[in-house]
């Protein structure tokens, strides 16, 4: 964990309010594991006042990507930035997916946004199949670059298979008769629930990254706390998340 | 240049300068010293303690609104006993002064911690929440409220010899009272403010944007109002302040010290800047070179109305 002043290498826009940015990160490049985020500043003044955490996508020697939509004010902000803007970045934080182990087949299944951090995890899983389930609204909204075996679903039926993508996952692990893999999971809210409900009743071993607001996104302010399913309190999104068994805490 | 003193003191209690980073801003310092050296702020006031754990606010606890934001945790806090046991170890080492924030929902309470607390060689001193504006029982309850505040400095001052400032909540028609009623009754020091009472609803759900419905404003939104408690406080009362709320860079901490502060502490801003207290130390620094102060206490209620 530590700040970087990162310049921005290149802008990439994959749809109507959705960019990829590269930025010059030698530091947090070396350090960040998949799954895991950086808290992004991105104006001088203070507005707005709070850094914005982004799921760290990809990383490229010294270069690390990040994927964003238009969500509000900072991500407005950040989406206008130019080649040779300097970001302050604190990073990497939080506990990334838990990606050793015996399983033969690693499944992502990615939410619209959702996608961001595969494509660095896939990276990592070089002795693993790779099917990657890949869910939205529309096909405007599917993002699968470097996403491997790509399996779509979108609500509308506008790409891929009518409906929702744990549905078509469930689907897709029976017709296959699929065994001994891992599920790794980001995406919204109702997506990572559906998902949580059949990994308990199959036994499925699936994590689940969530999304949650912060302000510090290192555990001072504990302002993002996420109940555990033991009914014991809480543990936070950013310092103890954000990726979680599925099985750890209640939506 | 080395002969800038930029140290204060605070009853008996000596700061090598004058920047505090705020209770529920640093923890318990674990997290923080990684990104900044502690060891060269004046200190660091851990997180609000409970005699017993508490698990806080449901989510969601946080939102930003502008120039600040607003915060309902609920005094989340591991409780005296584990933090003797396993956050102590820790501040032990970082050669930085450690001022313990203890809130509690009844006299006994606040009484009770400071009693096992004041034996721990590690804390310098106490500050006492009594304005913490986002649990039902305590905080503003006391805070609000002339003769609790009277009661809970009397009663934590008979049973520890460590210096006391009592935290006092901006949320009252007169905050000088208050510092008044804590000097009667043999409080070392005031901090002020405490964040002030704010909500924030989503038009198109028409909910509340926090659980608790209201929350704690803080951030640079509130510096105005911050500067005006203590230089009211100041004009009042002869107690020492700790000057707190929005302060995010060195110009705004010499503001405080000029309006009556003999200290700052930096909360909001370590969310963004973890390394932002280590910034003031410097900026203070330079700016007493600058204008040949050779102390930087004597800028203490140096204003000019």
């Amino acid at each position: 964990m530590l700040i970087e002043n990162s310049v921005l290498e290149s802008k990439k826009q994959l749809g109507e309010r959705i960019y990829q940015i590269k930025l010059h990160s030698p530091k947090i490049a070396k350090l960040v594991k998949p799954g895991q985020f950086c808290n992004i500043k991105v104006s001088d003044s203070d507005f707005p006042l709070l850094r914005r955490p982004f799921s760290v996508s990809n990383v490229d020697g010294d270069y690390i990507s990040i994927l964003f939509d238009i969500h509000g004010e900072g991500t407005k902000i950040l989406s206008e930035k130019e080649n040779g803007n300097v970001l302050n970045i604190l990073g990497p934080l939080g506990n990334g997916f838990n990606f050793l182990g015996d399983y033969k087949t690693a499944i992502f299944v990615a939410g619209g946004l959702g996608a961001a951090p595969f494509p660095l995890l896939a990276k990592h899983l070089n002795d693993k199949a790779i099917v990657s389930f890949i869910g939205a609204r529309n096909k405007n909204f599917i993002i699968q670059e470097d996403l491997p075996n790509p399996q779509i679903s979108t609500d509308d039926g506008s790409l891929g298979y009518k409906g929702n993508v744990v549905e078509l996952l469930s689907n897709y692990i029976i017709q296959n008769d699929l065994k001994e893999f891992r599920i790794f999971s980001c995406g919204p809210n109702p997506m990572l629930k559906a998902l949580q409900e059949l990994s308990k009743e199959k036994n499925y071993d699936c994590q689940i990254s969530v999304e949650c607001a912060m302000a510090c996104g290192f555990g001072i302010c504990q302002g993002c706390p996420i109940e555990t399913s033991d009914g014991g309190g809480y543990k936070l999104v950013c310092k103890d998340g954000p990726v979680f068994n599925a099985m750890e805490v209640t939506l | 240049m080395s002969n800038i003193d930029l140290s204060i003191s605070i009853g008996n209690l000596k700061l090598k300068n004058p920047i505090l980073l705020a209770s529920g801003t640093v923890g318990y310092g674990n997290e923080i010293a990684q990104l900044t050296d502690l060891s060269k702020l004046g200190g660091i006031v851990t997180k609000s303690l409970s005699l017993k754990p508490r698990k806080g606010n449901p989510p969601q606890r946080i939102v930003e609104t502008p120039s600040g934001m607003l915060n309902a945790i609920g005094l989340a806090n591991v409780g005296v006993d584990v933090f003797i046991k396993e956050k102590i170890p820790f501040l032990k080492e970082l050669n930085t002064t450690i001022i313990c924030n203890i809130a509690a929902s009844s006299i006994e309470e606040y009484v009770e911690c400071v009693q096992i607390l004041t034996h721990e060689e590690t804390i310098q001193a106490f500050e006492i929440n009594v304005s913490c504006p986002n649990v039902k029982e305590g905080g503003l309850i006391f805070g609000n409220d002339l003769s609790s505040v009277g009661r809970i400095t009397e009663k934590v001052r008979a049973v520890t010899k460590k210096p006391i400032i009592i935290k006092l909540s901006p949320n009252v028609p007169k905050i000088s009272e208050f510092a008044e009623i804590v000097k009667k009754e043999g409080g070392d020091a005031v901090s002020a403010i405490n964040t002030l009472v704010g909500s924030a609803f989503d038009i198109y759900t028409r909910k509340p944007k926090i659980k608790n419905i209201t929350g704690g404003l803080s951030g640079p939104a509130i510096k105005p109002v911050a500067i005006a408690k203590v230089l009211e406080i100041k004009r009042n009362v002869d107690i020492p302040i700790i000057g707190i709320g929005g302060i995010m860079n060195w110009k705004d901490t010499a503001e405080f010290m000029i309006v009556g502060a003999s200290a700052v502490q930096v909360g909001t801003g370590n969310f963004i800047n973890p390394n932002l207290g280590n910034e003031i130390v410097e900026g203070l620094y330079e700016f007493c070179s600058k204008q040949k102060i050779e102390k930087l206490s004597e800028m203490i209620g140096s204003y000019q109305i």
